[in-house]
């Protein structure tokens, strides 16, 4: 691979995965988590890939990450990254990346950490992996990443083991030990999930600030609405391993061209006006990835539901965004354009 | 971390009070026998038996025959032998400590280097052929009479297989001191030492396996992927170290028993003079005194090492260091 | 309370809402598991052939197992041999008894007595599994009733038997075992008007059940206890549902299966303990065998004619084996963890 390939593309594209589908060889036959997953991720962005459990956004950022070890798993489409196909490479060529290009935080950041080691301990475990320190060197970064990333007394905390820490202040130090080899893109997989909302909120300032301190890219996976709200710059939704639609955030809110983006905005109370007796949910549940219906797999709780619904949608685009829905085809749909004027009323 | 372990120690002594009590409550509180006659032996003269009473107040109420009891084990330490006529008992047994103590822990540091490796290769190779065998073999190990093991070790070695070069080296059975000839020493133990550790690398591989494949299931081993870590580094550090928790409280109690008697059986098959043979001899004679002192001692081994794992555990998981 | 609302809230009932009961779906995952298939049937032939152990004495051995036979013979290959036959080596002034003979007569030779070997191995065989069988269940049932009352009622009675627990714990099981044994086994025992001899199996089948007590009562304790603190029970018992069938209905289904996890495995061990008291010669007594008793007898003519020794220690593993096989299927079929392993996202 030349050289020159390794920085970043002339347009700013950091990432750019094109189809990739997972699946799992089972006894009842292939079961298909992700179909014809593509999306690109650019510098200093923060792109939210928001869905209900089991949408596979999960499944995207771990195949991402190359980390799927389940046997089983078939893998296909490109990952490319600063122009190299992730899954071509060897799993000595991914190690070196992991870490220190690509880093990843968790959901729960007690169960995600060692719990026999403290947490200086693991950044420095990670420092040492990537660059040539000395143990000395290693911890004295470690304590100054704590620091930076808001953790008080950081030398005091970096002797401590991770049941001993709150749960802001072991994702503080999980953030910070993905950052400790200043990766270009951060994947966060649900990181406030398991906090208090005060908490979150401080997590997510964190979240926005490493674009500006540590100019990285951070690819945030969620199932909240508000997270996506308050920090990203472009969201992609999934639904049951598709992407049902993806665009810039304010288009995607303001005026969403998927009936599914429509309800999960509707399920967040909103922020000016009368707020309703209830607030409303999608009806039914996602479907499993084997009773998952041909053509649109969002029909069965689909409130728009056609006889078009029957085939597959592509995606069509509207402007920026896109969305896999008939009713995208031709132009945007009624209800997004009412919203999309109200939300400029609202701005304005 | 004082508070607990004077916790631990406080239990430790309880526990000890209370095997003395069933101990006591065994050997002379059992309905229907004469404890006297028990411990005079076979073929006891009524003088022996005169004596026997009195020395142990057997006409006085059970709480004084106790503390007569626990007198003589621990304090004066003068119980004396009535089938062996004279012979006293705690220098008996503390002079075959030293060979329990070197069969075991010779065994201890092959079953658990063997159980190491065995583990993580089954767990590396989870599902794949090597794992199955190796597990086949662990159960077949746990399967085996340790005895009839030895039994069989001294036909191939001492017998059957003896002029060829692969055994020739092999003595004849017994102990040497470690102090007298530390060669010695080595080559009479080592069979017995792989005797012994068979069935332990059985069980701790298995239960390696078991935590190790339990281990990858948790989210720290996919953090530790995500850090870019190697696989050796992800089994070692991250998976064996947390695994190692279990192995080690085993390895604690397992270590205690064995020390505390259950080597006795390979100790009869290689006719090694230590605690558990003693035991053994008494045994075969009914020697009640004998067979009282080696199992107060050895119990009472076993319950300080049982307060030594705890507390070994408590520096290994630092999760309950901070619990107590 | 109705009983409709409390099936709602319990797990164990909702299971059974499904067409088939937890207990079936086990026992069809375990006749689906070969190894486990394959050591069941290796049980019941030895089971089976232990049983035959009359029949084998007087039609193939032709000899009474319990009765020493020094100047017999046999008619092998139409001669006539001596069971004990004069040392070759040394002086010529022993005996040695008869080694394998591949044949139904003294199939495995003999011992020191002049007693076919094989037929004994079968008598043996019947006192091995039974002593081992019934030692499993004076366990598990001691086991549950501790553990249960333990776990259930909590407070001092805990306190008390967690102790005791606790003490029997920390005993060395063989040495528990000797000291049990030497007590009983050298004069027998006299409660009230019953006399148990010193020979009687029951010795054994107590002694051994006794020792290992802690290790499942101290599991079922502690699961009781965590039952009686979870959800669901606490929901009953807001219900109004009464203790004693928030016992039967809850608490016991789950420590039966527990039990059923653990007898197989308790099974292994209680035979290889029984061999091993045996081989002490403070298990089986004589003339009753076991496999350990036999493995004793060959002991003095382990290097003369080590089948003797050999053959009853192969019948130890093999059974032993088949067991710890079939209490790996019966933990795999019955642990209900093993179907919550189910790939997240």
């Amino acid at each position: 691979m030349p050289a020159d390939l390794m920085t970043a593309n002339p347009d700013g594209t950091l990432l750019d995965v094109r189809d990739l589908c997972v699946s799992f060889r089972s006894e009842r036959g292939i079961i298909r988590i992700l179909e014809n997953v593509s999306f690109t991720v650019r510098e200093r962005e923060i792109l939210s890939i928001v869905g209900e459990s089991g949408s596979g956004k999960s499944m995207t950022s771990l195949a991402v990450m190359r980390l799927i070890t389940d046997p089983n798993a078939i893998i296909t489409g490109s990952i490319t990254y600063k122009g190299r196909d992730l899954l071509k490479l060897s799993p000595k060529e991914m190690r070196a990346l992991r870490g220190r290009e690509i880093a990843m935080i968790f959901q729960d950041p007690m169960t995600a950490m060692t719990p026999v080691y403290t947490i200086g301990w693991q950044i420095e475990e990670q420092l040492r992996a990537h660059q040539n320190l000395s143990r000395r060197a290693a911890r004295a970064r470690a304590v100054e990443l704590l620091g930076e990333m808001g953790v008080p007394a950081p030398a005091k905390a970096a002797g401590r083991f991770p049941h001993q820490l709150s749960g802001g202040l072991r994702q503080r130090a999980m953030i910070a030990m993905a950052l400790s080899c200043n990766p270009s893109l951060l994947i966060a997989d649900e990181p406030t999930t398991a906090l208090d909302v005060t908490v979150q909120a401080q997590i997510l300032e964190l979240l926005l600030r490493l674009r500006t301190d540590f100019g990285s890219s951070v690819m945030l996976i969620t199932h909240d609405m508000g997270v996506v709200a308050t920090v990203s710059d472009r969201v992609m939704v999934m639904y049951s391993g598709i992407i049902a639609e993806r665009g810039p955030k304010p288009d995607v809110l303001g005026g969403p061209t998927h009936p599914y983006t429509l309800g999960l905005l509707h399920s967040i109370p909103p922020m000016h006006g009368e707020k309703p007796h209830r607030l409303p949910s999608i009806p039914g549940s996602p479907p499993a990835p084997m009773g998952r219906p041909a053509g649109c797999p969002f029909q069965p709780r689909c409130e728009f539901r056609m006889d078009a619904c029957a085939s597959r949608p592509p995606l069509f685009r509207n402007g920026m965004q896109e969305a896999s829905c008939w009713l995208a085809e031709k132009g945007m749909p009624d209800w997004a354009h009412e919203r999309a004027i109200r939300a400029a009323g609202e701005a304005a | 971390m004082l508070l607990p372990i004077l916790r631990r120690l406080a239990e430790m002594l309880f526990v000890m009070f209370g095997i003395s009590v069933v101990v006591f409550g065994i050997f002379f509180a059992t309905p229907g026998a004469d404890p006297a006659a028990r411990i005079a032996g076979r073929n006891a003269t009524p003088e022996v038996l005169a004596q026997v009473r009195h020395s142990f107040g057997f006409d006085e109420p059970l709480p004084v025959q106790y503390v007569k009891v626990m007198e003589k084990l621990f304090i004066s330490r003068d119980l004396t032998s009535f089938v062996n006529r004279g012979e006293k008992v705690i220098p008996a047994v503390v002079e075959s400590t030293p060979v329990t103590l070197s069969l075991v822990f010779g065994a201890a540091v092959i079953w658990v280097v063997f159980a190491i490796i065995m583990g993580m290769i089954a767990a590396a190779t989870r599902g794949g052929i090597p794992d199955r065998l190796l597990m086949f073999l662990g159960l077949v190990g746990i399967s085996m009479p340790v005895f009839w093991v030895g039994s069989v070790a001294n036909l191939i070695t001492q017998s059957r297989f003896h002029h060829t070069f692969l055994f020739s080296w092999v003595p004849g059975l017994g102990y040497t001191p470690l102090t007298q000839n530390p060669g010695m020493w080595f080559k009479q133990l080592v069979i017995p030492w792989i005797t012994l550790a068979i069935l332990y690398i059985g069980l701790y591989g298995r239960v390696l396996r078991a935590n190790l494949v339990e281990a990858y299931q948790e989210d720290f081993i996919r953090t530790a992927r995500a850090k870019g870590l190697s696989e050796r580094r992800i089994m070692v550090r991250h998976a064996l170290r947390t695994s190692l928790i279990t192995f080690v409280s085993m390895f604690g109690l397992d270590f205690g028993a064995l020390v505390g008697g259950g080597a006795l059986l390979t100790e009869v098959v290689f006719n090694l003079p230590g605690v558990g043979r003693l035991t053994y001899v008494a045994l075969q004679s009914l020697d009640l005194p004998f067979i009282m002192a080696t199992v107060m001692y050895s119990s009472f081994f076993v319950v300080v090492a049982n307060a030594v794992v705890d507390i070994a555990y408590a520096w290994l998981d630092p999760r309950v260091r901070d619990a107590r | 309370m109705s009983d409709a609302t409390t099936d709602a809230t319990l797990p164990k009932t909702a299971a059974a809402e499904t067409p088939e009961g937890p207990w079936r779906v086990a026992l069809r995952k375990l006749f689906r598991d070969r190894t486990a298939v394959g050591a069941i049937i290796v049980l019941v032939l030895i089971v089976l052939a232990c049983c035959a152990a009359p029949l084998y004495a007087k039609y193939v051995s032709q000899s009474d197992p319990f009765q020493s036979n020094l100047d017999g013979s046999i008619t092998l290959d139409g001669n006539s041999v001596d069971i004990m036959q004069a040392d070759t080596a040394g002086l010529g002034l022993g005996v040695t008894p008869i080694g394998p003979t591949w044949h139904g007569q003294y199939f495995f030779g003999a011992d020191n007595q002049g007693r076919d070997v094989a037929a004994r191995m079968l008598y043996g065989g019947q006192n091995s599994l039974l002593i081992s069988f019934f030692a499993t269940v004076v366990t598990l049932v001691l086991a549950a009733i501790i553990g249960t009352i333990a776990g259930f009622i909590g407070g001092l009675t805990d306190t008390v038997l967690a102790r005791l627990l606790d003490v029997l714990w920390a005993f060395p099981v063989y040495l528990l075992a000797i000291s049990l044994s030497i007590v009983f086994i050298s004069k027998g025992i006299q409660i009230g008007p019953f006399t148990i001899p010193s020979n009687s199996l029951i010795l054994p089948i107590m002694i051994i059940g006794i020792v290992y007590v802690p290790y499942v009562a101290r599991p079922i304790r502690g699961q009781v206890m965590s039952l009686t603190r979870s959800d669901f029970v606490l929901a009953a018992r807001c219900l109004g549902v009464p203790s004693f069938r928030i016992l039967v209905r809850d608490i016991l289904p789950n420590v039966t299966t527990t039990l059923i996890v653990f007898a197989p495995l308790m099974m292994a061990l209680n035979m290889l303990t029984e061999s091993a008291l045996s081989f002490l010669s403070i298990g089986v007594q004589p003339p009753n065998a076991s496999w350990g008793t036999i493995i004793l007898d060959g002991e003095d003519l382990l290097y003369t004619q080590p089948m003797v020794a050999i053959a009853p220690g192969l019948a130890i593993i093999i059974t032993v084996l088949a067991l710890n096989f079939l209490g790996d299927g019966v933990r795999d079929a019955f642990d209900p963890r093993a179907k919550l392993r189910v790939k997240k996202d």
